[in-house]
């Protein structure tokens, strides 16, 4: 009786390699049955494991040091800008997404170091695919991708990223790892 | 009793009546939210992930989310459909489903206290009542493919009136053996069958007399509610999403909820001609009932989390070459144990 009622459980296995081959697996009954059971047994035994999910919003893994998020300008510790508006990050950039317009330094306006600074420096978020070509092609090191990766935006307008806001202070964690980069 | 008077007049039978099959109405909307809910944790819990957590607790308002953002879609019908059908074949699909709880007995308490009936009908044949309304969802998905004039939705209907077909026969022949023994099709003469031996005499499940109707009722049950493994008439992979591929919002909702409310009533039938339907132990009724539900739509889900999808070819084979056959055997061996027995 037991043996009767198990042909139903197994559809046919007919594929020509099987039915010509000369030891299949699947020939008895009993053992389609088998591996149907099996299958089973193996999702039943998964659904007790724990849930390797991340809770994402909640619970956010750590990023790679490398990792290349939203932009930065930095500052020196004196508090004047990097920047000296060569635009080599706009020359660089294989979308065209920033835009440099630089202007000279004056004694009584002295916003960077060099000859001359960035007077406005927009980076277009929409348009960006955080490559990080800006901040190898920068010499003064004024750029650099910084780890926030969560940029979504309700306008347009809010993507095109001002000097203002770009000139933030970075992740402390973030600027830890660039001053030991810079001591060596 | 104040309520059996009511009853017996004829107003107020009406008026109970109405009650209850709100009522119904209500609880059985309400499991397919939950079993909805259910089927998608557990199988998120198959494939190591936590389901819906995110509206409500555990994620219990889920499907309230769901319904509100479906029900607020744009009703859209594609150009060049049959108005009328395309409206039409999902309203049946739904009729359908819930029109078999009109039969189907939750359960019977009548330990003390005054007895209640937890049921709409008692009808005396209850068990083709229930055949016949549910056979009628192939003319929903058949119509509904039609309706849409897209080759896919054809398709898709068409596989499924002939899916449907197929195993509608296996189906109805696993139930007789039930039937020649217990002398009926009344659904609670199946759960209340009483069986006489030595000492014992009392109600057992079925299922010890009829294992192999059993077996090719589950497979069956699978295939005619368009289940995993069987789920060839919406299979995505080939058909895009088969007959239910124009619908959307509420119409979309209707097929969705006659599929989960064909499920909870081919669970609670195993249930109810199997596993002896409210009678467990010191369980009360309608729990024991419930309980057996649930775990019958657990081995849906389960089966759904665990096998592929079959061939068309197989399908059909498995249906025509492999159950019906043995369905007939089970029949004529049950008949002749039975009058060898008797």
């Amino acid at each position: 009786m037991a043996d009767e009622e198990k042909p139903e459980m197994s559809p046919p296995q007919p594929s020509p390699a099987r039915e010509q081959g000369a030891k299949p697996q699947g020939q008895s009954v009993a053992s389609d049955v088998g591996a149907l059971l099996t299958g089973l047994k193996t999702t039943l035994s998964e659904a007790f494991k724990p849930v390797v999910t991340t809770m994402y919003p909640e619970d956010k893994k750590p990023r790679s040091e490398r990792y290349r998020g939203r932009h930065y300008l930095r500052r020196y510790d004196n508090g004047l800008e990097r920047c000296i508006g060569c635009e080599l990050c706009a020359a660089a950039c294989p979308v065209g997404c920033i835009l440099v317009i630089a202007a000279e330094n004056t004694e009584e306006n002295r916003v960077s170091p060099g000859e001359r600074y960035a007077k406005t420096y927009e980076i277009n978020m929409l348009r960006c695919i955080f490559c990080g070509y800006c901040e190898e092609a920068c010499p003064v090191q004024a750029i650099v991708l910084g780890p926030e990766y969560e940029l979504s935006d309700t306008s347009r307008e809010k993507f095109i990223y001002t000097k203002e806001r770009l000139l933030e202070p970075l992740p402390p964690d973030v600027q830890a790892r660039l001053d030991s980069k810079e001591r060596k | 009793m104040l309520v059996s008077q009511i009853y017996n007049d004829p107003i107020g039978h009406w008026v109970v009546v109405v009650v209850a099959m709100a009522l119904l109405l209500f609880v059985v909307l309400t499991a397919t939210a939950y079993t909805v809910w259910f089927e998608r944790v557990a199988l998120g819990r198959i494939q190591r992930r936590p389901g819906p957590n995110r509206v409500g607790p555990w994620g219990l308002m889920q499907l309230a989310a769901d319904g509100v953002k479906l029900a607020f879609k744009e009703s859209f019908v594609p150009a060049s459909t049959d108005k009328v059908l395309y409206v039409v074949a999902p309203a049946i699909a739904v009729a359908a489903a819930f029109l078999a709880w009109v039969v189907i007995p939750i359960g019977l308490w009548d330990y003390y206290g005054p007895k209640i009936t937890y049921w709409i009908a008692d009808v005396n044949v209850g068990i083709l009542i229930v055949f016949a309304v549910s056979a009628l969802n192939v003319y929903a998905i058949v119509i509904g493919g039609y309706a849409s004039n897209n080759k896919y939705s054809l398709l898709g209907g068409l596989r499924s009136a002939a899916q449907l077909i197929s195993y509608e026969m296996a189906l109805g022949l696993s139930l007789v053996p039930t039937f020649m023994i217990v002398g009926s099709l009344r659904l609670r003469d199946m759960v209340e069958y009483t069986f006489h031996l030595g000492p014992y005499n009392g109600p057992i499940p079925l299922i010890i007399l009829t294992p192999i109707g059993f077996v090719i009722y589950v497979i069956a049950a699978v295939a005619e509610t368009n289940r995993a493994p069987f789920d060839l008439p919406e299979a995505e992979q080939e058909l895009i999403g088969g007959f239910l591929t124009e619908y959307s919002g509420l119409k979309f909702v209707m097929y969705y909820l006659a599929e989960y409310v064909n499920i909870i009533t081919v669970s609670a039938l195993a249930a109810i001609l199997f596993f002896g339907g409210w009678y467990l132990w010191i369980v009360p009724p309608v729990l024991a009932f419930l309980l057996k539900v649930i775990l019958f739509l657990f081995f849906y889900i389960w089966v759904r989390g665990t096998f592929p999808r079959l061939r068309y070819d197989m399908l059909m084979r498995l249906g025509w070459k492999v159950l019906l056959p043995l369905a007939m055997l089970n029949v004529v061996g049950t008949a002749v144990i039975l009058v060898a027995l008797s």
